[in-house]
């Protein structure tokens, strides 16, 4: 028999579970980051590509909501932050191999980025809402800065494109970044969360759209994405299986344990295949009301980075 | 592997789009120019320190206390002088602070009221609290004399009451560390060699090539210069032979490990006695001139051979002489440890003597790496009047055993019992730095005795469970905050350390030897306590000794020369034994003048019934008996105790790891708490294993209460040893369950 | 210069005096350790080997408790020491994520905290605490880049080993065996 214990110290109530450091709003955090990134990135492309009156909900109408997933996002970092009060000093250095300095500066800028391409097409995508709040009767100085914003939407554009994509596949990163724990040491996780982040950007698109032949486009985008994010969490799976030990131990929690369920679940076949399916059968020809697969990739997007993150910590090198 | 450095660069460097560099992770960073600020705090502070010795054990290892410029104790460290310590404290020693800043500690005196036809206790003021318990000495005294008040006690504290008792007139004095600890070995090692072991033990670990620890569990036992010694030993390619059953620290430390069955050690000393004597490897010149009954020992063991033993022990007859062999090559400079917690079976005396018998048949002691010439100062007593002379004390007390040379605690607890129509009646009890219900065994007797009594008074620095008996509660500051008496220990060479107040007692606590002398003088024992602060007499005592308290407060420890003579035998040197025969004695006359064996004999113990495991304890290496369970600093350490259970049983019983589970005993009583099962190899599949001193039931102690099981409750039988009265305690067996058979009874 | 340190495990008793020693010179809180001890039992009865190791942070020379701090208060001072200064912590966790060892803990106060080699000692040309304390003297420390150090002669004379070196972050507590 093998026997591998704590004597004293580490098998007191406050260290084992303690690092467990990560709670759920990193695991939000992370998905309404990937959830902004597919949005941006979708804006961005469709805009570049000259196609933002062909598809005015991915242009326009989910502008509203990186901002405001961002900004969520952040308020939810530093809520799990147990030092918040010194979050400045996220921003007195850049640390060229820390994924969390690279997130904290990409957020930085992405997020004013968000709330310009926003507010570029305040006025256009939500007269309604300013035909209520009146801001530019109010605030002068705002048509200005819509002119400028405007003008320079291209330039705008062809910064987001890289940074959403930098965004999206940070949020894997900064998991696979850690060897230390083995279910997240796994180099397809960049890419994974990618385009898992692209996957619910082109839901929540479809979500807002109201132009068939835009929710049938990002339907067939969509599609793909999935088709792609299968493709790379069975490639993720054997990556573990084909690892050391305490990676096959790790993939157990996934394959053969606690998260088992929450995983193949809620995340493998109702956050992908079903999705998947349904889409097909739209794309076939058939009748399906296209918000269900949109929610359901939606939930299936949060349901896995709860997944990770959680199981994620219970996973680690040595005893 | 797949996790290598190289992978994580390129991870990064496919994450972040080939813009991580290899930059050189170290003078990137380079010096920071701040420090870290707890680290520039603890620069700043400045720190006094004051001499002390440490009462965590007996030990008594001198260190200095560090207190802080807000008077708060730090942290303690060794003295470097130190032959006890060597500058290191052991962990219960470094974890001291914790007894002077656990928040649950007695605050203040307490009596015990009726309210509400409710027993409790209320606060009383010292005043009141001292009257009260001198009223009682004074009653007992006129009613029965005052022989009938006993004195328990261990430590420190003892020393202080011990002078107040016999002043008083009662020599009716006992504490565990002889019927339930060491009693039996000092026994079977005065028969032999006509000295005590004594304590430190003179064990020359140091400078040994082979030591043989039989049971003796070195390194749980965290007896501080001893360990390190050891240590020492393994350094220097010393054999290190360990007889145990369990697979203790020092068996995994050990060159051979004989898991030997329980309660069998007798019959493997015989038979490594049989091999030296037939194998002609014993120590010749060293018997011949030193020793006498060699011959009725060479054919009182000629049956017992390693075979024989084997039959019994299950340790094999090679392995018996080889391992035989190994202490004969290394002779003199072997040591076959005499052990400290040896009261077993009951035949404890007589395996000390078999113990003795085998280290005098190697030669050992009084030779370098065997058993050292130990030596200690005497410290003058401060000048008192006689003690009046009780008509009877702990010896009448002990009369049925011919060989106790000290008090037996549970024949004081039988006298109190059976106090009517008895000669020695005990009437009153105080209880000073032992907590008897999780010290002695048979709880129940204890309990009955307390119940018997008309009086118990309990000096303690907390709430356990023996204060929760008392009539009278003093709350005594800890040992960090008051003087003590000098020590003064047996060693290599003398030495003597002080104890001084590093800081002012917390609470409503008070000093021991301040408590004597307040109940002495209410007594009218006035002279006795000619003082007003104990800093006077250890003053005098230290000007005697050729040093001064402000020296002392210096330095805390001072070393002496030897004047006894040689640490070790000189060549073919004469030497008196102060055994009637002036020799060794392998065969005792003493012993057959009273009708016990001369020669110890091997006699078979009960084994466990059917569905019961041994009831196997031992040292946490982190706690010292029940008296650190509580403490702030040790409880983070180890907080409760585990259940040991071998894999072959937890399969049979469908155990699991962390699992809950209640022990029942032999004679049907239940732990009042539960036990998680640690499921290890270390201990044999007829036996089960728990660290001694847990499962405190006093709800006061806060970190304390209900974690683990005490092993004490379990013990409700004892084997008498006939020559001198020690408590065997481990002929106790348990079942498992793992329902709570307290349920019905909460409902 | 390169501090290291060498611990015995043949000699190590697992008494946790390191642990305490520890707790009271950094005035660790009650509930957290920067060490700890470690049991390691195999073989069957009476086979048996036990391994007891203090562990604590190994001042990795690749460390990637450092590398993954986004604020610089994980670094790396003379000698190889791994630091943490508490007041440029904002305590994201990314160091305790990335630490094989799990070798640092969130402080109370809020920032992570862990093993400093006790550095303040060291400054004072005094040993780590938990050295300084052992009983068994089973721990050595010492610079490994002198040739002539006593921790370089061990690790010169003596089998040993690190933990979980295939986390390739060439840690600097060492074990002999
Ligand atoms: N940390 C710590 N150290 C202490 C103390 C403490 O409270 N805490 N107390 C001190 C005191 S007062 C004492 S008396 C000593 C006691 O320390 P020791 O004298 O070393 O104690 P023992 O009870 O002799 O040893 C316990 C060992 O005996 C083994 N054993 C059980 N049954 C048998 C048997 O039948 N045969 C053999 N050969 N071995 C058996 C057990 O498995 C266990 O390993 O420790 C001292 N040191
Ligand atoms: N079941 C079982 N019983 C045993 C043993 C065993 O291993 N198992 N071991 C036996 C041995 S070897 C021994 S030596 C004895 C030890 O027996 P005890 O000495 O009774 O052991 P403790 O449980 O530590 O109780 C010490 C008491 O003294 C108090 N105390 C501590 N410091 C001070 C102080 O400075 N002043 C005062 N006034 N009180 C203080 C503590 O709070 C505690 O109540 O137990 C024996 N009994
Ligand atoms: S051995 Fe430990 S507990 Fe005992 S006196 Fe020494 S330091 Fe104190
Ligand atoms: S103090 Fe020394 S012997 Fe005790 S656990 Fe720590 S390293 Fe081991
Ligand atoms: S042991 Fe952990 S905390 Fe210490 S330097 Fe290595 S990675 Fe960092
Ligand atoms: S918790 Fe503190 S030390 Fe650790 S990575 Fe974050 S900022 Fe750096
Ligand atoms: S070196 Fe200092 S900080 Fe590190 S474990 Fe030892 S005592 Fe604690
Ligand atoms: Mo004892």
């Amino acid at each position: 028999m093998q026997e591998e214990l704590f004597t004293s110290g580490r098998n007191i109530p406050n260290i084992d579970p303690s690092l467990e450091v990560w709670h759920w709003p990193i695991a939000l955090y992370l998905f309404l980051g990937g959830l902004a990134a597919g949005i941006l990135f979708f804006a961005a492309l469709f805009y570049v590509l000259g196609k933002d009156k062909e598809y005015p909900a991915a242009v326009k109408k989910a502008s509203i909501i990186p901002p405001i997933a961002l900004s969520i996002g952040l308020l939810a970092l530093v809520y799990d932050l147990t030092h918040p009060l010194y979050t400045w000093q996220l921003y007195t250095s850049f640390r060229i191999e820390s994924p969390m300095s690279w997130g904290a500066w990409v957020l930085m800028i992405v997020t004013p980025l968000s709330f310009l391409w926003l507010f570029g097409y305040y006025r256009e995508a939500y007269a309604g809402v300013e035909s209520k709040l009146k801001l530019f009767k109010r605030l002068r100085f705002l048509n200005n800065l819509e002119r400028f914003v405007i003008a320079n939407r291209r330039n705008i554009a062809y910064v987001l494109i890289p940074l959403a994509l930098v965004l999206g596949v940070y949020t894997g990163i900064l998991l696979s970044a850690f060897n230390a724990r083995p279910l997240w040491n796994n180099a397809i996780l960049g890419p994974l969360f990618l385009t898992s982040g692209l996957s619910t950007g082109a839901a929540a698109i479809i979500l807002l759209s109201k132009n068939v032949k835009e929710k049938h486009l990002f339907g067939k985008i969509d599609l793909g994405l999935i088709i792609i994010e299968l493709a790379l969490i069975a490639h993720m799976i054997m990556g573990y299986y084909a690892g050391s030990q305490v990676q096959l131990e790790a993939v157990q929690l996934l394959v053969g344990g606690e998260f088992t369920l929450m995983f193949f679940g809620f995340v493998v076949l109702l956050g992908l295949l079903v999705p998947a399916t349904l889409e097909l059968i739209e794309l076939v020809g058939y009748r399906v009301p296209v918000i269900v697969p949109a929610i359901l990739v939606i939930i299936g997007g949060l349901v896995f980075r709860f997944v990770m993150i959680e199981a994620g910590q219970l996973t680690r090198y040595l005893y | 592997m797949t996790t290598s450095r190289r992978k994580f660069i390129k991870i990064s460097a496919l994450g972040l789009g080939g813009l991580a560099t290899t930059s050189g992770a170290f003078n990137l960073f380079g010096m920071n120019p701040f420090f870290e600020k707890t680290v520039k705090e603890s620069i700043a502070r400045k720190f006094v320190r004051s001499a002390t010795y440490c009462e965590v054990c007996f030990w008594k290892c001198a260190g200095w206390v560090y207190t802080d410029e807000e008077g708060e104790i730090t942290k303690i460290i060794g003295n470097d002088d130190d032959t006890h310590c060597n500058g290191r404290l052991c962990p219960r020693g470094t974890g001291g602070v914790g007894m002077y800043t656990d928040e649950d500690r007695l605050k203040t005196p307490l009596i015990r009221t009726t309210i509400n036809g409710e027993e409790t206790f209320r606060e009383a003021s010292w005043e009141e609290a001292l009257d009260l318990v001198a009223s009682k000495f004074q009653t007992i005294k006129e009613q029965y004399g005052p022989e009938s008040f006993a004195l328990l006690k261990h430590g420190s504290p003892g020393s202080h009451l011990e002078h107040l008792f016999k002043a008083y007139g009662s020599d009716t004095i006992a504490e565990p560390a002889y019927a339930q600890c060491r009693g039996p070995r000092e026994t079977g090692f005065g028969l032999t060699f006509g000295s005590w072991v004594g304590s430190p033990e003179p064990t020359d670990i140091r400078d040994t090539k082979c030591l043989v620890l039989i049971g003796s569990h070195i390194g749980e036992n965290m007896h501080n210069s001893q360990v390190q010694e050891m240590s020492d030993a393994i350094d220097k390619g010393a054999k290190i032979i360990t007889v145990d059953p369990r697979f203790s620290t020092a068996a995994s430390k050990s060159d051979h490990w004989l898991a030997i069955k329980p309660a069998t050690d007798m019959a493997l000393l015989l038979s490594w006695m049989h091999v030296l004597i037939e194998e002609g490897l014993y120590n010749k010149k060293y018997v011949e001139k030193y020793t006498t009954g060699f011959d009725q020992l060479k054919a009182h063991v000629r049956t017992n051979t390693p075979e024989w033993a084997y039959g019994i022990t299950g340790i094999k007859p090679e392995e018996i002489r080889k391992t035989a062999r190994i202490m004969a090559a290394a002779a003199p400079a072997v040591i076959v440890h005499p052990g400290r917690h040896v009261t077993w079976y009951g035949d404890d005396s007589q395996r000390g003597r078999a113990v003795a018998i085998l280290n005098g048949l190697l030669g050992s002691w009084g030779n370098r790496g065997g058993f050292y010439f130990k030596e200690s100062l005497k410290v003058p007593s401060y000048p008192h009047p006689e003690y009046p002379k009780p008509r009877w004390g702990w010896e009448e007390i002990g009369e049925k055993y011919p060989f106790a040379q000290m008090g037996i605690t549970s024949e004081v607890v039988k006298a109190t019992i059976e106090s009517e129509g008895n000669e020695h009646p005990v009437k009153a009890w105080m209880v000073a730095g032992t907590n008897l219900i999780q010290t002695l065994p048979q709880r129940d007797k204890t309990i009955d005795a307390i119940n018997a009594l008309d009086f118990l008074v309990v000096m303690d620095t907390m709430p356990m469970e023996i204060t929760g008996y008392a009539d009278v509660v003093l709350p005594e500051c800890t040992y960090l905050e008051r003087y003590d008496g000098i020590r003064s220990a047996t060693n290599r060479t003398p030495s003597i350390a002080v104890r001084i107040p590093a800081v002012k007692p917390k609470y409503d606590s008070k000093p021991a030897w301040w408590i004597s002398k307040q109940i002495g003088e209410r007594l009218g024992l006035g002279e006795f306590f000619n003082y007003d602060d104990y800093e006077e007499v250890i003053e005098w005592q230290l000007n005697k000794l050729g040093t001064s308290l402000e020296e002392m407060k210096k330095i805390g420890v001072k070393n002496f020369d030897r004047t006894s003579g040689p640490l070790y035998l000189q060549e073919d040197q004469d030497y008196h034994f102060f055994t009637p025969s002036g020799k060794i004695e392998f065969y005792s006359q003493q012993l057959a003048n009273k009708g016990f064996d001369p020669i110890p004999v091997y006699t078979k113990h009960p084994e466990p019934p059917q569905g019961f495991y041994r009831l196997n304890y031992g040292r946490s290496p982190m706690h010292t008996f029940s008296r650190t369970i509580n403490n702030p600093h040790l409880s983070d350490l180890k907080a409760e105790n585990t259940l040991w259970v071998n894999p072959k049983a937890a399969r049979i019983l469908k155990l699991k790891k962390d699992q809950e589970v209640w022990l029942k005993n032999q004679d049907g009583i239940a732990s009042t708490f539960p036990i998680k099962v640690r499921i290890t190899e270390r201990i044999r599949w007829d036996s089960v294993y728990m660290y001694h001193g847990f499962g405190h039931n006093e709800k006061k102690l806060s970190r304390a209460f209900g974690k683990g099981v005490s092993d004490t409750e379990m013990i409700s039988q004892t084997a008498v040893d006939p020559l001198m009265g020690g408590t065997g305690l481990r002929g106790n067996f348990v079942s498992i369950l793992t329902e709570n058979p307290h349920k019905k009874a909460e409902i | 210069m390169r501090y290291a340190m060498v611990i015995d495990t043949l000699k190590c008793v697992g008494c946790s005096d390191c642990v305490v020693a520890c707790q009271t010179e950094n005035n660790v809180p009650h509930g957290f350790c920067r060490d700890w001890i470690t049991e390691a039992v195999s073989g069957t009865y009476p086979n048996l080997e036990l391994e007891l190791r203090s562990e604590r942070c190994n001042h990795c020379d690749t460390a990637p408790c450092v590398r993954c701090c986004p604020t610089g208060a994980s670094h790396v001072v003379e000698g190889g020491i791994v630091l943490v200064t508490a007041d440029e912590c904002i305590g994201c966790g990314a160091c305790i994520q990335s630490c094989p060892y799990d070798a640092r803990y969130q402080h109370p106060d809020g920032h992570v905290d862990k093993c400093t080699f006790c550095h303040h000692r060291l400054e004072k040309g005094q040993l780590p605490a938990c050295v300084s304390v052992c009983p068994t003297k089973c721990m050595y420390f010492g610079d490994v880049d002198n040739p002539n150090s006593e921790v370089s002669n061990l690790l010169k004379n003596r089998k040993y080993k690190t933990l979980a070196p295939e986390a390739g972050t060439n840690p600097h507590v060492f074990y002999l065996i």
